[in-house]
């Protein structure tokens, strides 16, 4: 009794607030009931039994994936008015996908009205004496080592995709590099000089730091002789 | 009595809850005596006398500076948005608390004893980040929203380093369940076969709590007092609460996985007589002291250097210990067996 009430209460906050992340007017809020979206389909995980399934959601998509999508959405200087602009424009287009997403699920839970046992024939065995996690890695590393790697492989090549699109040197960063920082010794960044009282280093220029010239933009810090 | 408390959905409920209080109640005068604690030993390494007016040794300064919270007004300003401001702080608190349902504080002694603990304390320790993030943006001003955005960036790129060491602290475990974490080092604490596991956990878990060295998130030299600069009164202290209570969580991690738990350091005679409890506590005190001597010894580290030793250093070298590890269990055949 109380796992359904349990149940209802976690899919009827999942549904509202999932309706709320498209209908929000703002995106910091859309982002947020995601968030509480993702953290109740992990609740409805852990009724299922399935508690390594939920806390892996709960560690990778709230606590990291919708961590930078929150990151971003701020970092926007978003115009409410001009994202209202295009809703007629992308309601064909959304709403055929939203319908054929809801034809699949249509076929999905016919098929298990029709044939309750056609699911089973291809579920692994459950042994309830294991634990939920040993079991799936004895499937996964096993059976599905092929599957597992390759999905390894996408996500590989997808990273690399990203860094490849936005590394660039804007040629005005000032990186450091921890090598030449440490190989610096006294000899090359400092001077010892023997001065006449009341004259001071006029015309020595070198002691003191050449701010105005254009620095290079690696190892700023040996090619110029002077104090930071 | 015994039926009704351990089958009668009612007693079960009231239960939990007497356990929930039993272990909420101390940590919460624990985490106000560390507020205190903090004060008194970085006085004493900053040769100074520290709080010691209120109360015997000041020992009554932290809840003078309770009362003075309550007694202050609540500030919300007039740009920011009012429900996530107000929720930033309880939902910092709220996970600084909810954590604690499962650390065993003895053998079998949690309230809730999971087959994923640590996954579980995984999971809500990276959604701290939530209540930093909602309170910066909230705050709807400059320096917290900084504070927010470096403390995002911060948390998460700890975080990679630290589910490199609790992988590589399962492999030698066999199991998610901190019981059995804590089981496992009857013979030898993880400390010492995992001595740069460990180090790294621990200076990652000072960069997931905004402790210093890695405090940029409240740098108050640059960026005033990061995400709270906007909070006041009880919405402050609860902030407060929440970011000790974390530390205290994570010093509570860091036992579990390598200090033994509630093991004592030899399972001999005298170390024998002094109960579980006692030794998790004093292992606990044992490294909230340590975060404080580093605060106390440490300068803030730099946002770049911050991002370099958690990217470049602790990510490489704990994805090599890990293989290191997996390669010499599996040599050696000491891979544990599956439960």
């Amino acid at each position: 009794m109380i796992a359904s009430l349990a149940f209802y209460i976690f899919a009827t906050i999942l549904l509202v607030s999932a309706g709320m992340v498209v209908t929000a007017r703002n995106p910091v809020h859309s982002v947020l009931f995601l968030v509480l979206a993702f953290f109740n389909a992990a609740a409805l995980f852990l009724l299922a039994g399935a508690e390594f399934l939920a806390m892996i959601l709960v560690i990778v998509y709230v606590g990291a994936v919708a961590v930078l999508f929150l990151f971003v959405v701020m970092m926007l200087d978003i115009n409410f008015a001009q994202l209202r602009e295009g809703f007629q424009r992308y309601l064909p287009i959304g709403a055929t996908v939203a319908v054929i997403l809801l034809a699949e699920l249509a076929i999905v839970l016919g098929g298990w009205t029709l044939a309750p046992q056609s699911a089973g024939l291809r579920a692994a065995p459950m042994d309830p004496a294991v634990s939920n996690t040993v079991q799936l890695g004895k499937i996964l590393y096993t059976d599905y080592i092929l599957l597992f790697q390759a999905s390894g492989l996408v996500l590989l090549v997808a990273m690399i995709g990203a860094i490849v699109l936005t590394l660039r040197d804007r040629g005005f960063s000032r990186n450091q590099s921890v090598a030449v920082q440490l190989a610096r010794t006294p000899a090359n960044t400092m001077e010892l000089l023997d001065l006449a009282s009341g004259k001071g280093t006029k015309g020595i220029d070198f002691l003191r730091p050449k701010a105005r010239e254009p620095e290079p933009v690696a190892d700023t810090h040996d090619d110029h002789k002077g104090h930071h | 009595m015994v039926d009704f408390l351990f089958n009668h959905p009612v007693g079960v409920t009231l239960l939990t809850v007497a356990k929930a209080l039993a272990l909420l109640v101390p940590l919460l005068v624990a985490v106000a005596m560390m507020t205190l604690a903090e004060r008194k030993i970085m006085a004493a390494i900053q040769l100074r006398r520290g709080p010691n007016v209120v109360g015997p040794f000041g020992l009554l300064q932290p809840f003078a500076d309770a009362i003075k919270m309550i007694m202050k007004e609540t500030i919300i300003p007039t740009g920011a948005n009012r429900v996530l401001f107000l929720m930033a702080p309880m939902l910092t608190f709220a996970l600084a608390m909810i954590a604690w349902a499962v650390i065993p504080v003895n053998d079998g002694w949690a309230i809730a004893d999971i087959n994923v603990g640590i996954l579980y304390l995984f999971a809500i320790s990276s959604m701290g980040v939530y209540g930093i993030i909602i309170a910066g943006w909230a705050s709807n001003s400059k320096y917290p929203f900084m504070g927010a955005l470096r403390s995002a960036a911060q948390m998460v790129s700890y975080e990679v380093s630290m589910g490199f060491v609790i992988v590589t602290v399962l492999l030698c475990v066999g199991s998610l369940n901190l019981n059995a974490i804590v089981k496992a080092q009857e013979t030898i604490w993880f400390v010492i076969p995992l001595f740069p596991m460990a180090i790294i956990f621990f200076i990652s878990t000072l960069a997931e709590t905004n402790r210093s060295p890695f405090d940029l998130p409240e740098g108050e030299s640059e960026i005033v007092a990061g995400f709270f600069v906007e909070y006041s009164s009880m919405s402050f202290a609860l902030f407060f609460l929440g970011e000790y209570a974390n530390m205290f969580l994570m010093a509570a991690m860091t036992t579990i996985l390598f200090l033994g738990g509630w093991l004592p350091p030899f399972g001999i005679e005298p170390f024998t007589w002094i109960p579980g409890p006692v030794w998790f506590v004093l292992k606990i005190c044992f490294i909230m002291f340590v975060f404080v001597w580093v605060r106390a010894t440490f300068p803030r580290y730099r946002y770049d250097q911050l991002m370099r030793l958690g990217w470049k250093v602790f990510l490489p070298f704990s994805l090599f210990y890990l293989v290191l590890v997996a390669g010499v269990l599996l040599a050696m055949g000491w891979l544990p067996k599956a439960v």
